[in-house]
């Protein structure tokens, strides 16, 4: 099913309808609160940008440098392809240690790899910490739909009938009162689990650690406590210096959720001194590239810049109509319509990059200046090329085009056209709204097309143009 | 071929990367790390202590102030019973010389397990632009006692409160060489906004967190 279809069906939910209503504008409202608070947020902005494409205009030697200082502090870095070897990758080190348990942080990777699946077939136990991610795996392990705020689409309501049923507890209706009775039933996990997975918000290629932005501390609880720690991020996280980590941070949690900074930012680094009372024995970094290392250079590479703040599904108004799951696959929202169909196949995504206005809003918040409507257009451009649209929209695209190479064709055209619309208007009461276009009867079936003047942009301007 | 070859070749392929280019990019990547440029950061004028205390107060931390160490404990003590909290608390190694039985407080020096109910820590240093706690794992100040106990209370040295993000990092590559192996900056207590955009307090960490600043006055 294609992302057409779901989103019909997404905005048939009337619960879904309700709970998107709720949610919406939140995020919106404490970004441009947070932003002001840096003085130069434009400049800061532009700084994030050419950090990130610094790392990225050299990934390879910076990649080279990560690893070394890693291995220095006595990580170990493996590299994987895509999430088959994410999988097998973990498992692996799993069974080194004899782990029984995991506990893991927020890891969109691990999303992409179906890791919590791949380790229950093996006998591992995956314990999914984040509340949101939480709430998410038990609920027969139903996917995010927001890369920050993975319940995004759910009430409260139905969180409470989920702990109810799963915890065998009486049902809580306060918000306060869910988020301690998670707490109570993820504490003795944090305590007792062998191996702690993690993502991660970026690697620095100075010291070779990794940096983890949270706020409800279970990112720290599975990087502190369990005897293991496995970070799964993609190659193309990797920044310089700890001061382009300063700056990415002025940037990343204000854009995100608003604040003006998460409640816990980690910097980790090697494993714990035998003398040390907490702290990982075995830290392995696995640096992913699933189509990652394919965009690097090419016409899509300033995508590689995303820092997965999820801005611009914030401020995304078909993500705000739809939700997420619309999007069909981990990656929603504008973000999602460019990395979806890089990472599985144009072919396999085949109506993402239809699912915008185009209307540049995520291009003017996005922490890091990525132009998500070119790339878009970019991406639309290559489906017509690779013939991957309808034949009646491929046809009429090139009817447009050759039209608009014939000025005099073109004026003569768009002088019918609006009239014949402005005749299409009259309905005995008004003139100005158009109930059923012909070429359009799914757009009308929804609101009323606005009818045109009656003449076109050159005929008035030749007219004003005589009058003056 | 391995992943790691085949990842890393292809990006050198789509690099356009040579042997030439290669050492030259090194060159420029190792004076890019020696000279460390700083992005735009913001105007952070003024009273430190005060800019720390506010904007630690506006991400819900609490804040006192002490004129010497051995004040603490009292001040400690007072917060306790205000908020009718345990006085039964757990610490950092260097902190246990502190006056604690004078106060009426029990105080073991010793990691933090999931049921103590109060932490007490130091911190590396403090950033005034967030206020914002820098930590630095060690033997002697490890990572959980900020993390496990439902309350963290936090001892913070007036002259270690700088302005940004930036200088921490330069005064922990003066004083520590390099980076330890957990750099935790903490700005105030644990928190989740997953259901429904709400905002509740106490997520998997400590439910509050309470600076006591020395000598911070006069």
């Amino acid at each position: 099913m294609h992302f057409k279809a779901r989103a019909g069906q997404k905005l048939a939910d009337v619960l879904l309808q309700e709970n998107l209503g709720k949610a919406k504008s939140k995020f919106v409202g404490m970004r441009a609160k947070a932003i002001v608070e840096v003085d130069d947020f434009e400049a800061t902005r532009e700084a994030g940008k050419v950090l990130r494409n610094r790392a990225l205009d050299d990934l390879d030697l910076w990649l080279e440098q990560f690893e070394q200082q890693a291995t220095r502090r006595g990580a170990n870095v493996l590299w994987a392809r895509d999430g088959t070897e994410i999988c097998r990758l973990v498992i692996d080190i799993a069974r080194r240690h004899g782990v029984k348990k995991v506990t893991k942080s927020k890891s969109m990777l691990s999303e992409e790899a179906g890791l919590n699946l791949a380790l229950e077939a093996a006998g591992i136990q995956p314990v999914e910490t984040d509340l949101g991610e939480y709430i998410l795996q038990i609920n027969d392990n139903e996917p995010p739909s927001h890369i920050i705020a993975p319940v995004f689409h759910k009430s409260k309501e139905e969180v409470s009938a989920l702990f109810a049923r799963t915890h065998q507890r009486p049902a809580l209706t306060d918000i306060q009162a869910l988020t301690r009775e998670a707490r109570e039933v993820l504490r003795p996990h944090f305590l007792s689990a062998d191996m702690g997975i993690s993502g991660g918000n970026f690697l620095v290629a100075e010291t070779g650690s990794v940096a983890l932005v949270t706020n409800e501390g279970n990112g720290r609880m599975v990087t502190t406590l369990p005897k293991v720690h496995v970070v799964i991020t993609g190659v193309e996280k990797v920044i310089p210096t700890l001061e382009d980590l300063a700056t990415l941070m002025r940037l990343l949690p204000r854009s995100a959720t608003g604040q003006s900074i998460s409640n816990y930012f980690s910097l980790l680094t090697g494993v714990k001194k035998p003398e040390e009372s907490d702290g990982p024995e075995h830290l392995y970094f696995i640096l992913v590239d699933n189509g990652r290392a394919d965009m690097v250079g090419g016409e899509f590479a300033e995508m590689l810049r995303c820092i997965r703040c999820g801005a611009c599904m914030n401020h995304c108004p078909v993500y705000q109509t739809v939700g997420g799951h619309a999007y069909g696959w981990v990656y929603p929202g504008p973000m999602g319509s460019i990395l979806t169909p890089l990472f599985t196949g144009l072919e396999n995504a085949i109506d993402l990059p239809q699912a915008a206005t185009l209307c540049n809003q995520c291009g003017v918040v996005c922490p890091v200046k990525i132009p998500l409507p070119d790339l878009l257009r970019r991406l639309r451009e290559k489906q017509m090329e690779r013939r991957l649209r309808p034949l009646k929209e491929i046809l009429a695209l090139k009817i447009w085009a050759w039209v608009a190479r014939h000025p005099g064709l073109y004026a003569l055209g768009t002088r019918i056209a609006v009239r014949y619309l402005k005749w299409l208007a009259h309905d005995g009461v008004r003139n100005d709204r158009i109930r059923i276009l012909g070429m359009a009867t799914e757009w009308t079936r929804g609101r009323d097309f606005p009818a045109p003047e009656g003449r076109t942009f050159r005929e008035l301007y030749a007219a004003r143009k005589g009058q003056a | 071929m391995s992943s790691r070859e085949d990842i890393l070749g292809r990006v050198r392929a789509h690099l356009g990367r040579t042997e030439s280019n290669a050492t030259s990019g090194r060159a420029a990547l190792d004076a890019y790390l020696k000279a460390r440029p700083q992005g735009p950061r913001p105007r952070i004028g003024g009273d430190l202590v005060a800019r720390f205390r506010a904007k630690s107060e506006l991400l819900s931390s609490t804040v006192e102030d002490v004129a010497t160490a051995n004040e603490v404990p009292q001040a400690v003590a007072r917060y306790l019973t205000a908020h009718r909290l345990s006085s039964q608390a757990v610490c950092w190694p260097g902190l246990a010389a502190l006056p604690w039985g004078q106060a009426g407080m029990e105080v073991a020096a010793r990691p933090a397990t999931g049921s103590d109910l109060i932490g007490i820590t130091g911190c590396f240093c403090a950033l005034a632009e967030t206020g914002t706690l820098m930590l630095c794992s060690s033997p002697d100040t490890p990572a959980a006692m900020s993390l496990l106990p439902e309350t963290h209370i936090a001892i913070v040295p007036a002259r270690r409160i700088l302005a940004g993000m930036e200088d921490a990092w330069n005064l922990a590559r003066a004083e520590l060489g390099e980076v330890p192996r957990a750099v935790n900056f903490i700005s105030g207590p644990s928190r989740t906004g997953d259901i429904e955009q709400t905002i509740v307090l106490g997520a998997h960490g400590p439910y509050r967190v309470h600076i006591v600043i020395v000598g911070g006055e006069g």
